[in-house]
């Protein structure tokens, strides 16, 4: 049966494009910047700024899971903790916002490092139990911590003043800030994935023991790549605290870290627009059937259903296919 | 009275005899959730959905029947058991070649659809369903009171789980099952119909399921959430016993159910907990689980 | 002829004038609360009906308030509450919140309306902090509250006899703050408290924490958690038969819909601080009748009255203002008086909270019952000037000025 295991569909099948290299990915990110730009024109600005935090919390799982091959089922610890740190610092401490997010984020990568370096021993189920488990650890944490808040979580953050000058009160202005961390975190993410590191990446998602043949130290690759995946996740936590002046326990809860897989799964696991997409999609569907109560679940549900059995590989993943160019 | 740790031994006692009660429920649902992993290599993320259809047909079928316990002993776990081939054949059955990950979303998909449907239809707050009149009341056991129906849980589901490990570990078509587990081309090749038995050990697989929301029914409230709460630390068991081990399920649900029993003496809030600090410690000792042979 | 014409067309002139002067308020009602989850029967779509009947009571469009409701489901959890909140009054311009049950909803709610300078009238949340601590200028806490159920159901029991406690607690701050509150009551009453077991949340089986319970040998064992923990609790107590043994089990948070869902047998005897019950008086049961006749026959719970009459003294102070600007709203809502046929006459405090009669009811057995919805035999009512927390020991901000 195992020889029969299909895995994930990656780009393999584009290898023919590869000469004509990445150019195209130029025109998708300045249209994504002139997007960006308009968006708060467009609609309303909170929610766009959610959108743009879930979608870089999406990518950054998707570095994992499409590029590093693991998919963890525990990263709302990460994307949760991250979140309440940063919500602390900046309320209890009073940290202007870009400190707070960055101590959030750091905290983020030194449990990435810990839970990684633990995790990376398994694999496939076994890899995404373990992390299950240290996330329920962390949920228990979070829980049982003073500094938290319980179930009430931490309310009433300060949006306070960007670096001292600028002032994150008016949605607009915090919109640029988000859509601008977002943007690079996405360049980050696109870089890695482009760059001979990624390349070795791939290989070891691919063939482990021929990579390990050939002089590299898969262990030490695999760890890297949660790290980074991890940081990334935090930093869009932190955001998020900061824009919604909250932190709770939705953050850490193991539905957020199968959010996050419907979302990377929606968008296209292995591509580089896919995540975002996906994000888009279920933050919008959650935001408007809201009014339909227990519908929501429903049509969640459905959709799945229809993503596994119709289109494995989700919107960008076949928008790909179509264009015959790595997305 | 003698003590350990502080707490009367016979305190302790009734404990861990809670424990076993909550064990029995464990060990019920992860060996449905292993059967099917053994042979379908599908983790049944459906499986918590599937408990829960099993305590409403129970509900169903006294309110809109007239047919009680008894009656839904048998018929719910059909019922729940029937739909479960129809799944299989209509959905699962599209994705026996893909990797893991997607029988499992699948599944959570399922899951979801199917507790929004009793939602809506139900509500939240919960139905009452009464304890059967010839298992009411209790004994005293000298250190607890014990209701005669958590006793009959404990029976009924042993009974069940050993009559299960009996039939694949001990009769020929158990020898078909696991053969088709190892290896599925062969097993073909000497005229077993595979696809239709993988098609019976998922309907058997999730009417295991059902039988242990039937058992739930008199004692948690029946809502369409009981099962969500419960799939993830039968999740845990089945990974602590060895995914698609028999008799590892069996045994790891009952032992759960005292670990957990005793952290509720000790350390209460952390019962929710404690499993998932076993798995983690069991996959990095273990990898295959307790009772897993090694991938 | 022509004077007479005149005098009629200016008398019409200045009836439209004055139409036109109310009609120039248009109120937005956003009934925020659990739509699909533990608390969904006791708020939910019963709030809507609630605020509702409130709107058409009041005859709010005769008097030119243009009134349109919205609601949305929070699930429960802060992020999702405070996010629907800001955007209804960011972008569909939503005047009033109401309802949102679970405190750590309310609370998030509490701060972005304080934020948006908007009304928000609590009916469903218990925390006592929403007017304590964490008081807003924008808030009014109508229904109920921990410190007032802690103290109905703490002070009664002790005073019947109950003077030794054992809490089972759900493990969150919510839990927490329950058994704190009815704790403090029980010991100034003169009681005890043996010990204390605090479960996960949400939990399935409390038969280990029960038993605890039980062998601490305490009078009354008081139940610190809400929603389905607690009709678990009292389900597996009745199986355990530990009422049986001569322990009382008190409830701190339950609501009707709870006690329709245990069912007579289970959740007789148990002793409960309420608001508001349909069997009360004639008005109330000529109001329930409605109610229920627009709500699927199932009769209201106290949250669902807080909104209705919450509403109702929101759209009477609105009249007042001649405006829905928050401020103003808010300053006629603690002046003028509160009355309806619900809650009777009562008054909005200087920290928001409102001030009415509580009540402590018995469940009744089985066959002292009449039918459904026939649960409850009153015990004793508790005078509004007792019911809720002094004025001064709340630590409000507001209430130093």
């Amino acid at each position: 049966m195992a020889a029969e295991t299909e895995t994930i569909p990656f780009e393999e099948t584009e290898l023919d494009v590869r000469a004509r290299s990445y150019a195209h990915h130029g025109i998708v990110f300045a249209a994504l910047a002139v997007l960006l730009l308009a968006a708060p024109f467009l609609v309303y600005p909170v929610f766009a700024m959610k959108v743009l935090c879930f979608a870089l919390f999406a990518s950054a799982f998707n570095l994992l899971l499409g590029y590093g091959g693991l998919l963890s089922f525990g990263h709302a610890a990460f994307f949760g903790m991250a979140s309440y740190v940063s919500a602390y610092a900046a309320k209890s401490w009073g940290l202007t916002p870009e400190l707070s997010i960055l101590l959030g984020t750091a905290v983020a990568v030194l449990l990435g490092t810990l839970i990684g370096a633990i995790s990376i021993r398994r694999q496939g189920i076994y890899f995404a139990m373990v992390t299950l488990a240290f996330a329920q650890m962390v949920y228990f944490f979070a829980l049982q911590a003073r500094f938290t808040g319980g179930e009430d979580g931490i309310q009433a953050v300060p949006r306070g003043w960007l670096f001292g000058v600028i002032h994150l009160g008016d949605d607009r202005t915090l919109y640029y800030i988000v859509a601008l961390v977002f943007f690079v975190g996405l360049l980050i993410i696109h870089r890695v994935i482009h760059s001979p590191f990624g390349q070795i990446m791939k290989a070891i998602r691919e063939n482990e023991p021929r990579a390990i043949s050939l002089g590299y130290e898969a262990n030490r690759y695999k760890l890297i790549v949660f790290m980074l995946s991890a940081g990334l996740s935090g930093l869009a936590g932190a955001v998020k605290a900061i824009v919604f002046q909250l932190a709770s326990l939705t953050d850490v809860h193991w539905t957020m870290s199968g959010e996050v897989v419907l979302m990377t799964l929606i968008g296209g696991m292995g591509t580089v627009f896919g995540p975002m997409v996906g994000a888009a999609v279920v933050v919008t569907m959650q935001n408007y059937l809201a009014a339909f109560g227990a519908w929501v679940t429903i049509i969640q549900g459905v959709i799945f259903v229809a993503c596994v059995l119709l289109f494995r590989e989700g919107i960008v993943g076949l928008l790909a296919r179509l264009l015959r160019r790595p997305l | 009275m003698t003590e350990i740790f502080g707490i009367p031994t016979a305190a302790l006692f009734g404990q861990l005899l809670l424990g076993l009660i909550n064990g029995a429920f464990y060990a019920t649902l992860s060996l449905g959730l292993a059967v099917i992993f053994g042979l379908l290599n599908i983790i049944n993320f459906t499986h918590g959905a599937q408990y829960m259809m099993g305590a409403f047909f129970a509900w169903m079928l006294l309110n809109y029947l007239g047919l009680g316990y008894w009656w839904a002993l048998v018929l719910a776990p059909v019922a729940v058991g029937l739909l479960g081939i129809v799944i299989e054949r209509l959905l699962i059955a599209r994705l026996y070649k893909l990797d893991h990950i997607y029988g499992l979303l699948l599944t959570f998909g399922l899951a979801l659809v199917i507790e929004g449907a009793f939602r809506n239809g139900y509500g939240v707050s919960g139905l009452p369903y009464t304890i059967p009149a010839q298992l009411a009341g209790g004994t005293n056991l000298g250190f607890m009171f014990l209701p005669i129906y958590r006793g009959w849980v404990v029976v009924a589901s042993l009974v069940v789980c050993l009559a299960t490990w009996f039939v694949i570990e001990r009769t020929r078509l158990g020898a078909y099952l696991r053969a088709a587990t190892e290896n599925t081309t062969l097993v073909e090749a000497f005229g077993v119909n595979v696809p239709r038995l993988v098609t019976l050990t998922y309907g058997f697989g999730v009417a295991l399921a059902g039988f242990a929301g039937v058992l739930a029914a008199p004692i948690y409230s029946v809502n369409p959430t009981m099962g969500a709460n419960l799939i993830i630390t039968v999740f845990a068991v089945v990974v602590v016993g060895g995914m698609g081990s028999i008799l590892g399920s069996i045994v790891t649900g009952f032992l759960l159910g005292l670990v957990e029993g005793l952290t509720k003496v000790f350390y209460p809030e952390a019962a929710a907990t404690v499993i998932f600090v076993i798995m983690a410690l069991v996959l990095l000792v273990k990898p295959a689980g307790l009772f897993g042979r090694a991938a | 002829m022509h004077a007479k014409n005149l005098i009629l067309a200016a008398a019409a002139a200045m009836l439209l004038s004055g139409t036109a002067l109310a009609q120039g308020i248009d109120v937005k009602i956003g009934v925020l609360n659990d739509r699909s989850g533990v608390y969904a029967d006791l708020s939910g779509e019963g709030s809507v009906v609630a605020a509702r009947m409130a709107v058409e009571d009041f005859k709010a469009a005769d008097k030119g308030i243009n009134v349109t409701i919205v609601s949305a489901d929070h699930q429960n959890k802060p992020d999702i509450a405070s996010s629907i909140a800001r955007r209804w009054i960011d972008q569909d311009g939503v005047d009033v919140i109401v309802d949102v049950p679970t405190s750590s909803a309310a609370l998030a709610v509490n701060e972005v309306v304080r934020e948006k300078n908007k009304v928000f009238l609590n009916s469903g949340a218990a925390a006592s902090d929403l007017t304590g601590a964490k008081c807003s200028p924008n808030l009014v806490h109508w229904t109920y509250d921990t410190w007032a159920l802690a103290h109905g159901t703490g002070q009664a029991m002790v005073e019947r006899g109950g003077d030794t406690w054992f809490f089972v607690t759900a493990d969150y701050a919510f839990g927490h703050a329950l058994e704190r509150d009815t704790a403090a009551v029980v010991e100034a009453a003169g009681g005890k408290v043996l010990g204390s077991v605090k479960h996960p949340f949400p939990g399935q089986d409390f038969s280990s924490f029960l038993l605890q319970a039980q062998a601490s040998g305490a009078k009354v064992i008081g139940l610190a958690n809400a929603g389905g923990d607690t009709i678990n609790s009292i389900k597996q107590a009745s199986e355990f038969g530990i009422t049986q043994g001569g322990q009382a089990l008190a409830g701190l948070l339950i609501f009707l819909t709870d006690v329709h869902a245990l069912g007579l047998q289970t959740a007789q005897g148990l002793v409960l601080t309420e608001a508001f019950y349909w069997d009360l008086n004639d008005q109330t049961r000529a109001w329930s009748k409605r109610f229920a006749e627009a709500h699927d026959g199932d009769m209201p719970t106290m949250v669902q009255a807080g909104v209705y009459a919450s509403v109702l003294h929101y759209l009477k102070a609105v009249e007042a203002a001649k405006t829905d600007e928050a401020p103003a709203v808010m300053a006629k809502m603690k002046e003028m008086p509160t009355e309806d046929p619900l809650f009777g006459k009562g008054q909005v405090r200087q920290d928001g909270r409102h001030i009415h009669d509580m009540y402590l009811f018995q469940v009744k057995k089985p066959e002292e019952s009449k039918g459904p919805w026939d649960y409850y035999t009153l015990l004793a009512t508790i005078p509004a000037d007792k019911a809720f927390r002094p004025l001064n020991e709340g630590g409000c901000p507001l209430v130093k000025q």
